[in-house]
C-alpha cells in the first residue's frame, strides 16, 4: 500500500516540473500576444510618423523675378486684381528661373529645367502679391518645388537608380547641385498643408478643406443624435411600459450597434441622396448618416449614466411632489451630464474616423475649396487620406501620413477631453 | 423671391419666444383678476404657447419642403412628356435635368418650346415658395393665437406640456426602428429592381463577377449576362475573414486569459488600455498601412523566398484585420473568462491540478459558449470591415485558394460600384445594393447567433 502511495508521489513529482512548464507557457505566450499586438501598434505609428513628419518641411528655392509693375497697378498705385487674374504669373516664375541657367536652351531642356518648379509657384506668388504689395518691388522669392524635388532632397530618391526608373534625370540633378551650392534651396514650414484645401499637385494640397468639412459632419451629428439618444434614454428608462414596442427598441439600439457601417452609407445613398434628393458631398448628409451611426453608441452611455445617479434622489424628488418628468428633467439630468458628453465624446471620436459611409455618399470628390456650408461639397479628413494614398505621386504618400497624424492627434485630445471630463465631474456616489 | 428654408425656421423660432411671454402673461394676468391660483406653475403656460406657435408650423413647413420638389418636377416631367411624345425615359430625364438648369439660370435655353417649360418649372418653383412661407407663417400665428386664447388658469398646461415631452421622447426613441426600417426597405427595394433585370439564381451561384463586362455593349440589358455572379466575391471576403480570424483569435484569445488570470493588477492597467487603442485607431490608417506597407514588405518577402505575391495579397489585408480585431476579442473573452465563477477555479486548484490546467481544463471549457459568441461577433466585423481591404485587397475577383494572390471582398464591390459618377438605375448600381443586403443578413445572423450562443451560458453556472 505505501508502495503504492509513495509511487503515485514520486509519479506526480515527476510530472510536476513538466505541468508547471506547462503553465509557464501558457503564461508567456499570453504575453508575447500582447507584446505582438503593442509592438504591431508600435511599428505602425512610428512608420507612419517617420513617413509623415518630413511632409512638415516643402522645399523651396530662391528665384530671381521683377514684377512687371506697370502691367499690374492700376491708376491710383494699387494692384488691379483684374489685371492681376489675367497676367501670366506661371510663364513670369518661369522665365525667372529659366534666366539663371542662361545656357539651357531648346524647348524639352527648359522644358526638363522649369519642371523643378511647382506646377502652382505662378498661382501662389499670385496670392503673396496682392496680400501685400509691397512684394511687387521684390526682385527675389522662395517660390515651391515641384513634388518630385521635394521628395528627392528628402533623400527618398535613390541617385544610383538607372536613368529611366527615377522621376528626376540626371542633367536635372545637375542644376539642383547648382542650385544648392548656390544656398537657392531650403526647407521651409509647410504652410499650405494646414492653410489650404486638396490640390492636384501635392506641394499644394493641405488638409484645411477635409478637416472643416469633418468639422461641419460632426456639427450636424452631434446636433441630431444628443438631443435624439438623450430623449431616447430618458424615455427608455423612466417613461417605457414594458412591451413589444419597447423591446424592439431595445432590439434594434443594440443591432444598429453592430450593423457594419458601409450599410449606414447604403442607406444614406438610398433614402437621403435619392428619395429625399440631398445635396451629394454634403457634410449635411454626412452627419445625418454619422448621427444614425453614433446614436446607438450616445444612448448606451447615457442610459448607464442615468442609471449610476442613485434611485434616493429620484424617490426625494417624487415625494417632494415632482411629476415623474420633472424628477428626471431636473435632477436625474443634471447629474448625468458628466456621463453623457463623455458618452457623446467617444461617440463622436468614431464618427470622426469613420470613412466608408461617407465614401458612399459622394464625400469623396476632389474639392479645392474649403466648405463653407454644411451643404457644399466637401470632403472629410479620413477620406482624404483615402484619396490621398490612391495617388500615384510619392510625395502625396508623405502627405497622407502627416493627415493620419493630424487625425490621430484629433482623436487623441478628444478622449483625453473625455477622460478629464469623467474624472472631473463625475460623482462618484456611495 | 426665394426664402431659404433656414431662414424660416429662425422667423419661426423668434415667433415661438414671442409666444412665451404672451403665455405666461396672460395666465398671470387672469389669476391676479380673478384671484384663482392657476393649475401649473407660470413658465408651463409659457411653454405651451410656444409649442403651440412651433411644433405644428415646423412639422407642416418640413413635410412641405419634402413633398413640393419632386411633386413639382412630376409635373414639369409630365408636360414633357407631352411635348415630347414617344421619348425614352432616360431622354426625358436629360431633359429634365436641362430644364432644372435652365431654371436656375445655370444655362441658356436652348429653344423656345423649352425655355417655356423651363419658365413654368421655375414659376411653379418660386410659387411654391412663396405659398410655403405664407402657408407656415399663417400655421404659426393661428395656433399661437388659438393657444393663447385657450389660456385660463384651469388650463392643466404641466400635464399637456409634460405629455407632449413624453410623445417627443417616445418618437425620439422610435428613430432606432425607423433606421433598421429605413436600411431594409431601402436595401430590399433595390435588390427587387436589380433582380428584376437579373435572374437571382445567378447572382447567388454564379461563378463569374466582373460587373464592368455589363457596359461592353454600351447599354444596360442584354449584355450583362454572367458578369453578376458573387460566389468569387463571397470567397474573397471567406479567406479574407479567415485570414483575419487566424490571426486575432489566438492572440486576442491568449492576451485574454493572461490578463484575466496571471497579470499583476499594475500589466493589466497599463496593457488594457493598449489593446483598446488598437480598437480606436480608424479603420482609414490600418488600410493605409497594409495598402503601403504591410503589402510590399510581404511582397518583397516572397520574391526573396521566390515567391510571386500580390501587392494587394489577401495575406496583407487579412493579417492586418486581424490586428485590428485583436482588441474586440480580447476584450469579449476577458469579460467570459471573468464572468466563470471563482468556485469552479477553487475546485479545480483543490483537486491538486496547476494553474494552467486549471484554466485550460476547466475556465476555458466553461467560457466556451461565450467565446464563441465573441468569435463570431469578430467574424461579423471583419466581414463588415470595408476601408482596410478597399486600400489593401484587390478589386478582381478570382476563385483561388492562395492567401498570396489577391482577392476582392463584399464590401470593396460595392464601394467600387458605387464611387464615381455612375447613374442610379443602372443594373451595375442595383447589383451594390444586392451585395449589401447579402453582407447585411450574414452579419444580422451571425450577431443573432453570438447572442443566442452566448445567452446559453449566461445561467448555467448561477
Amino acid at each position: 500500500m505505501t508502495s503504492v502511495g509513495e509511487n503515485r508521489f514520486q509519479h506526480i513529482a515527476k510530472t510536476l516540473r513538466r505541468r508547471h512548464r506547462q503553465e509557464r507557457r501558457l503564461k508567456y505566450a499570453g504575453c508575447v500576444a500582447i507584446i505582438l499586438a503593442a509592438g504591431f501598434l508600435l511599428t505602425m505609428l512610428t512608420i507612419i510618423t517617420s513617413n509623415g513628419i518630413t511632409a512638415l518641411k516643402q522645399a523651396e528655392m530662391l528665384v530671381d523675378i521683377t514684377i512687371p509693375q506697370a502691367e499690374l497697378l492700376a491708376e491710383d498705385g494699387s494692384i488691379d486684381l483684374d489685371k492681376s487674374r489675367q497676367f501670366n504669373w506661371g510663364g513670369l516664375v518661369k522665365r525667372g528661373f529659366a534666366a539663371q541657367f542662361p545656357e539651357v536652351t531648346g524647348l524639352s531642356q527648359r522644358r526638363a529645367l522649369t519642371a523643378l518648379v511647382s506646377e502652382n509657384a505662378g498661382y501662389e506668388l499670385r496670392l503673396r502679391v496682392e496680400a501685400d504689395p509691397a512684394l511687387l518691388s521684390q526682385s527675389q522669392f522662395w517660390v515651391k518645388t515641384s513634388d518630385e524635388v521635394d521628395v528627392y532632397l528628402k533623400g527618398r530618391i535613390d541617385r544610383s537608380l538607372p536613368e529611366d526608373l527615377r522621376p528626376i534625370k540626371n542633367v536635372q540633378f545637375n542644376w539642383l547641385d547648382i542650385l544648392e551650392g548656390d544656398g537657392r534651396i531650403r526647407q521651409a514650414f509647410n504652410t499650405s498643408f494646414f492653410t489650404a484645401a486638396d490640390s492636384r499637385e501635392p506641394e499644394s494640397a493641405g488638409i484645411l478643406g477635409a478637416v472643416v468639412g469633418s468639422g461641419l459632419a460632426l456639427m450636424v451629428t452631434v446636433i441630431l443624435a444628443l438631443p435624439l439618444a438623450v430623449m431616447s434614454a430618458i424615455y427608455l428608462e423612466y417613461f417605457a411600459r414594458p412591451g413589444v414596442i419597447t423591446d424592439l427598441i431595445e432590439v434594434n439600439i443594440n443591432n444598429l450597434a453592430a450593423v457594419p457601417s458601409i450599410v449606414f452609407g447604403l442607406l444614406g445613398l438610398a433614402v437621403f441622396l435619392n428619395f429625399f434628393d440631398l445635396p451629394r458631398s454634403a457634410p449635411l448628409v454626412g452627419g445625418m448618416v454619422l448621427a444614425l451611426m453614433t446614436l446607438p453608441t450616445i444612448i448606451i452611455a447615457t442610459r448607464v449614466s442615468i442609471r449610476a445617479v442613485p434611485h434616493s434622489l429620484r424617490d426625494a424628488a417624487l415625494g417632494l411632489g415632482a411629476s415623474p418628468m420633472q424628477a428626471a428633467l431636473d435632477h436625474v439630468l443634471p447629474l448625468a451630464l458628466p456621463g453623457i458628453l463623455t458618452g457623446t465624446i467617444i461617440g463622436l471620436a468614431q464618427a470622426l474616423g469613420e470613412t466608408a459611409p461617407l465614401i458612399m455618399i459622394g464625400m469623396v470628390a476632389f474639392i479645392v475649396d474649403v466648405p463653407a456650408s454644411i451643404t457644399d461639397p466637401a470632403t472629410a479628413l479620413p477620406v482624404q487620406i483615402f484619396i490621398w494614398s490612391d495617388s500615384a505621386e510619392r510625395a502625396f504618400y508623405e502627405r497622407a501620413s502627416l493627415a493620419i497624424m493630424v487625425l490621430l492627434l484629433f482623436l487623441i485630445s478628444m478622449n483625453l477631453l473625455a477622460v478629464i471630463l469623467r474624472q472631473k465631474f463625475e460623482k462618484k456616489w456611495q | 423671391m426665394a426664402v431659404d428654408f433656414s431662414v424660416i425656421v429662425v422667423v419661426l423660432i423668434l415667433i415661438s419666444l414671442l409666444a412665451y411671454p404672451l403665455g405666461r402673461g396672460r395666465v398671470v394676468a387672469m389669476a391676479r383678476r380673478t384671484t384663482s391660483k392657476p393649475h401649473s406653475l407660470s413658465f408651463y403656460y409659457g411653454l405651451y404657447a410656444l409649442v403651440w406657435t412651433f411644433v405644428p408650423a415646423l412639422v407642416v413647413l418640413l413635410a412641405w419642403t419634402l413633398v413640393a420638389d419632386p411633386l413639382i418636377e412630376t409635373m414639369t416631367m409630365n408636360s414633357l412628356r407631352d411635348i415630347y411624345p414617344g421619348a425614352g425615359e432616360s431622354i426625358l430625364d436629360l431633359r429634365l435635368a436641362q430644364v432644372k438648369n435652365i431654371a436656375s439660370g445655370l444655362l441658356p435655353a436652348a429653344d423656345a418650346t423649352i425655355a417655356e417649360v423651363a419658365d413654368s418649372h421655375r414659376q411653379a418653383l418660386t410659387q411654391a415658395d412663396a405659398l410655403r412661407l405664407g402657408v407656415v407663417l399663417a400655421i404659426a400665428l393661428g395656433c399661437a393665437g388659438v393657444a393663447i386664447l385657450r389660456i385660463r388658469p384651469s388650463l392643466k398646461s404641466r400635464i399637456l406640456f409634460e405629455g407632449f415631452l413624453r410623445r417627443t421622447f417616445f418618437i425620439a426613441s422610435i428613430v432606432a426602428i425607423l433606421t433598421t426600417i429605413g436600411i431594409i426597405i431601402s436595401l430590399i427595394y433595390e435588390s427587387v429592381r436589380f433582380f428584376s433585370q437579373y435572374p437571382i439564381f445567378d447572382f447567388f451561384f454564379g461563378s463569374h463577377w466582373s460587373p464592368l463586362r455589363s457596359f461592353a455593349g454600351g447599354e444596360d440589358g442584354g449584355h450583362t449576362e454572367g458578369a453578376f455572379g458573387m460566389l468569387p466575391v463571397m470567397a474573397g471576403t471567406i479567406m479574407v475573414a479567415t485570414i483575419a480570424m487566424l490571426v486575432a483569435v489566438p492572440i486576442g484569445l491568449l492576451a485574454a486569459v493572461y490578463m484575466a488570470e496571471f497579470a499583476h493588477p499594475h500589466v493589466r492597467r497599463v496593457a488594457k488600455p493598449t489593446l483598446e487603442v488598437l480598437a480606436g485607431v480608424p479603420t482609414v490608417v490600418y488600410g493605409f498601412f497594409a495598402a503601403l506597407t504591410v503589402g510590399p514588405f510581404i511582397r518583397d518577402l516572397g520574391l526573396l523566398a521566390g515567391l510571386e505575391v500580390s501587392a494587394q495579397s489577401a495575406l496583407a489585408a487579412g493579417g492586418v484585420m486581424g490586428i485590428m480585431i485583436i482588441p474586440f476579442i480580447s476584450s469579449l473573452s476577458d469579460d467570459v473568462i471573468n464572468a466563470v465563477p471563482q468556485s469552479l477555479r477553487d475546485g479545480g486548484l483543490a483537486v491538486g491540478s496547476t494553474h494552467g490546467e486549471t484554466i485550460t481544463k476547466i475556465v476555458l471549457p466553461a467560457a466556451t459558449p461565450g467565446l464563441i459568441g465573441a468569435f463570431l461577433l469578430g467574424i461579423s466585423r471583419a466581414i463588415g470591415e470595408t476601408m482596410i481591404v478597399v486600400m489593401a485587397a484587390g478589386v478582381s475577383a478570382q476563385m483561388t485558394a492562395n492567401p498570396l494572390d489577391s482577392v476582392t471582398t463584399v464590401t470593396v464591390q460595392i464601394v467600387s460600384l458605387l464611387t464615381g459618377d455612375t447613374e442610379f438605375d443602372s443594373v451595375k448600381t442595383l447589383s451594390a445594393f444586392a451585395l449589401g443586403i447579402t453582407l447585411f443578413v450574414m452579419t444580422l445572423l451571425l450577431n443573432i447567433a453570438a447572442l443566442s450562443v452566448a445567452r446559453r451560458v449566461g445561467g448555467r453556472y448561477d
